[in-house]
Order: structure tokens, then sequence, then C-alpha cells
């Protein structure tokens, strides 16, 4: 089982969230990726796109399956990580370090709902 | 092949190894199966460039025997048995008298007056009971499930002869493809089958059951050197994919006819009656309405069975995609669908709907991918 960075708040759909200030970058978790095996394809949303806390914000694909990508907060992206179209497999690599979008809050209160590292080891053990 | 069924899922004898190595399981086809050891890309690459080892004991096993043996497989088995020496293994379909399909099967000979038919794990009690009842009108011939006395492991790959020459007496360069021997493997009796279902040089090795255990180790023992790795179904699928071989319940069933699969070379047509024979001649006389493409995906977008096909344009769905991945070793959105037989030219552009996005994808011939020689 890999460690889950206490830095990070995560959610029940396998996506996490590093929060700075008022903005926070987003991806999925070990688990997720475990669960998906070899990524192949990651579809991402335009800057600017604006997301509900769990509204879908792009697809995962790998060899067998897709998936849906949920936005942990409500918000507007301002960042996509356009590496991950070339190099999807980085997801796999390294599930922490892979963000996706950096999404800016416009409900700061929502992350009182995530979960921490320890809940949502709990969670997928 | 997904079933939903209370049974208790099935397992192989391979099953505690599965579990004990790490392997990720899942039901199919009504078995407790390993669907990844590595990572579906690494262990086909590994099978495209060195050797894997997969377990495919769930496999089913139905024997003939009899007087009128070739008469009762030639009954029921579309392709031509006569044609079959000792030792020699054919494709075929087990064909409903509408000349679709059953299920496909290999057919072995065995002796002049005994064959043995590999089927596919899903469907054995249903062609079990189906080939007992059909044969009869044949006259001396009896069918036996015999699927619970054979372990079968697949050892697949470029190095899969380096790998198993050094277990057995059996010389592997006299086995021409679909050539099987009887023999030894790891001191262990067993008939070796160079047979596939990944598109590379390979064999097939059956086992009786509470050997594969040992016959499974002493393969990755010889394969260390080599890099051998244990294989999933996950990778069985992508590797059978590229290779253009047709998946039963997927790219065909019994909707879908021989002809209209393009699979006229798995039909004896010289052959007297055979269940689907009168439909079958008539359809190829005809020519069929659609037929079985490959395709790849033209834009960015990755195709999946169930996802509806349709003519350029077209308002309503014209077909199904039967099978459909981003394949690890081309790197490429590639799949099978039916498409109306003028649509079927190589080159020809069709729609696929993506997730509700109609994403453009080109006819190209089968297979996709071809082992060099």
């Amino acid at each position: 089982m890999a460690a889950y960075p206490p830095a990070l708040k995560y959610t029940k759909d396998h996506e996490w969230i590093d929060l700075t200030g008022e903005s926070g970058k987003v991806g999925i978790t070990d688990y997720a990726q475990q669960q998906l095996g070899d990524v192949v394809y990651v579809e991402l949303p335009e800057v600017g796109a604006k997301l509900k806390q769990g509204q879908s914000f792009g697809t995962i694909e790998s060899v067998k399956a897709v998936s849906e990508l949920y936005s942990p907060v409500t918000g507007e992206v301002t960042a996509v990580n356009n590496d991950l179209k070339d190099k999807p497999e980085t997801v796999n690599k390294d599930p922490h370090g892979s963000w996706m979008i950096v999404i800016k809050l416009t409900n700061a209160s929502e992350t009182g709902g995530l979960l921490d590292a320890t809940q949502y080891q709990d969670l997928v053990k | 092949m997904e079933q939903a069924t209370a049974a208790p899922l099935k397992k192989t004898p391979l099953n505690a190894r599965h579990r004990a190595s790490g392997a990720k399981m899942v039901p199919f086809g009504g078995w407790d199966m390993p669907v990844e050891y590595s990572g579906i890309t690494a262990e086909h690459m590994a099978v495209r460039e060195r050797a894997g080892l997969f377990d495919v004991s769930h496999m089913g096993e139905i024997e003939i025997a009899g007087k009128d043996a070739l008469a009762a497989v030639q009954r029921i088995s579309s392709n031509d048995a006569s044609k079959l020496q000792i030792g020699q293994a054919q494709y075929s379909g087990l064909m409903t008298p509408q000349g679709t399909f059953v299920d496909d099967l290999l057919v072995y000979r065995l002796a002049p007056e005994h064959f043995l038919l590999v089927v596919n794990a899903g469907n054995i009690e249903k062609d079990y009971a189906y080939i007992a009842d059909q044969i009869k009108p044949a006259g001396d011939a009896v069918a036996v499930d015999a699927s619970s006395r054979y372990a079968l492991l697949a050892i697949q790959g470029p190095r899969a002869a380096d790998i198993l020459q050094p277990l057995t007496g059996v010389n592997l360069a006299d086995i021409k493809y679909y050539w099987f021997a009887h023999g030894e493997v790891a001191n262990i009796r067993a008939t070796i089958s160079r047979t596939g279902y990944t598109g590379e040089d390979g064999f097939e090795v059956f086992v009786p059951p509470q050997s594969a255990d040992r016959v499974w180790q002493a393969l990755l023992e010889s394969g260390k050197s080599y890099g051998v790795i244990p294989c999933g179904l996950g990778a069985r699928d992508t590797l059978r994919l590229e290779a253009g071989m047709r998946l039963h319940g997927n790219d065909i069933d019994d909707t879908t006819t021989a002809v209209e699969a393009d699979l006229n070379w798995i039909v004896g047509w010289k052959k007297a009656d055979f269940i689907g024979a009168g439909t079958l001649r008539q359809q190829k006389a005809d020519g069929p309405t659609r037929r079985i493409v490959g395709f790849e995906v033209a834009e960015r977008g990755i195709a999946r069975h169930g996802y509806d096909v349709y003519v350029r344009g077209g308002a309503a769905p014209s077909g199904v995609v039967t099978s459909g991945t981003q394949t690890p070793y081309l790197k490429k959105a590639i799949g099978m669908a039916y498409l109306p037989i003028a649509q079927t030219a190589t080159g020809t552009e069709f729609e696929i709907d993506i997730r509700g996005r109609r994403t453009r994808a080109t006819v190209v011939p089968m297979p996709f991918y071809k082992r060099a020689k």
C-alpha cells in the first residue's frame, strides 16, 4: 500500500486536491490508478471551464476501462496539465505527483467535507 | 462473456498460485481468473518481444470418440476435419442451423477415431449439451466433457521454444504450426500444441490438473533468463485483438454467421452436410449484407465494445464495436465492428459514437499485427 501524502485532501471518488491558498491541483489517487491499470488516455477540460463539486471534468482511460474524473470542489479551471496527453502513463508511475487541472475555488468551505490521508487510507484498505 | 450468476466461481488448478503471486483476479465466464500480474502493457510487450506464460485451464475440453467419430465431428464442426492428420489441429466453428456461432473451437485429431475439441470457458456446458445431442444421427460416437481432466498452460512469444525445449524430450522444431505431439514436460505427461491466441509463435501445453503448478513453475524457471513473465487475461485479450483473432461473445456469437465474421476459411465448403451448411452456402452465394471489419480510430479517442457505429453522417447506428481498445504494441486505438457491406472496403471512413462524440474511424485490413517469420 502506497503512502497517501498528508498534505493532500481526498474524495470518495478517488481524486486528491493539493490546496494552496484559493487554488488547488487535482489528480487521482494511487488506489485509483491501481484499479484502472495502465493508463493510455487522459481527456481534460479547457482553461476557464467552470465546475461544480462532484461534476465530471474529464475522462481517464486504461487499456481495459474508462473512468470519469470528478472535481473535488466548485470553481474555475485555471491550468491544465497537457503533458499528460502525451505521457498518460505518468499517472501510473507518480499518481500523487501527476496533477491534471488547477482549480480556483469559489466556495472554500467545501474543503471541510474532504477526507484527510488517514480517512482515505481507511476507505481503500 | 460477462454472466450474472449466483453460482460460486470455478477455480483452475493454478488459482492458489495466482493469488499467492499477487495477480489481480476477476470473474470471467464463471471462473475466478487472473486479469493481470504486472500490468497489461508489460505483459503484452513481454509476449511480443520475449515470452509470457498464461493459465488457460478454464478452457473446456470435449472429446469425441467411436467408430463414427469423424462423421460426428464433421456434422457439428464447420471446418473439414477429414483434412486433419493424426497430430494436427484446426480452428473451426460450432454452428447453429442458421450458420451463426454457438462457439468457436479448436479441433485436434488425437487418433483416427478420437478427437479433442477445445472450447470457450463460458460455453462448456452449453456446447457439451449441444454436441452430445447433435452427434446422435452420426452413428457410433460418444462425446465426453473431459474439461476437469486437463490443465492448459500457454507459453507464447518469440522465445517460447527456447524456454520449453529444455523441459521436454520432444523436438519442438518438428512440431509445425497447428500440429501437436505427446510427450513429457518437466517429467509430467503432456500434450504440446503449437497454437495460441496471441499472434506469436508459442505452445499450449495440456497437463494433468494435479501437475499444473509444477509445470507452471518449471516454465517460469526455465524462462527466467529469457525474461518470461506470467500474464493474465487482459494481455491475452489485447494480444488476440492485435492479431485480428475473434473473441466469442464479442466479435462472433449466435447472431453472426461465419460469412459475416469473414471466417469463410473455417467452413468446409466441399463437405457433405453439416449444421448450418445450407444457410452459409446461400449467404456465400448471395453475399452477406454486412461484414466484420478491422478499424483504426482516426481522431483522439478509444472505441470500446458496444459503442454504436454510423456510416458517415448517418442518423441511425448501423452496427456496434465488437472489440476495441488502445493496444500496447501498436499504440493505436483499434477494434472490430460489423458494417453494411458497401462500407467495408479498406480505407472507408465511418463514425463511432465515443460517449456522445462522433469520432472518425477508418477500415483497415486485419490482422493489425503480423509477426515477422
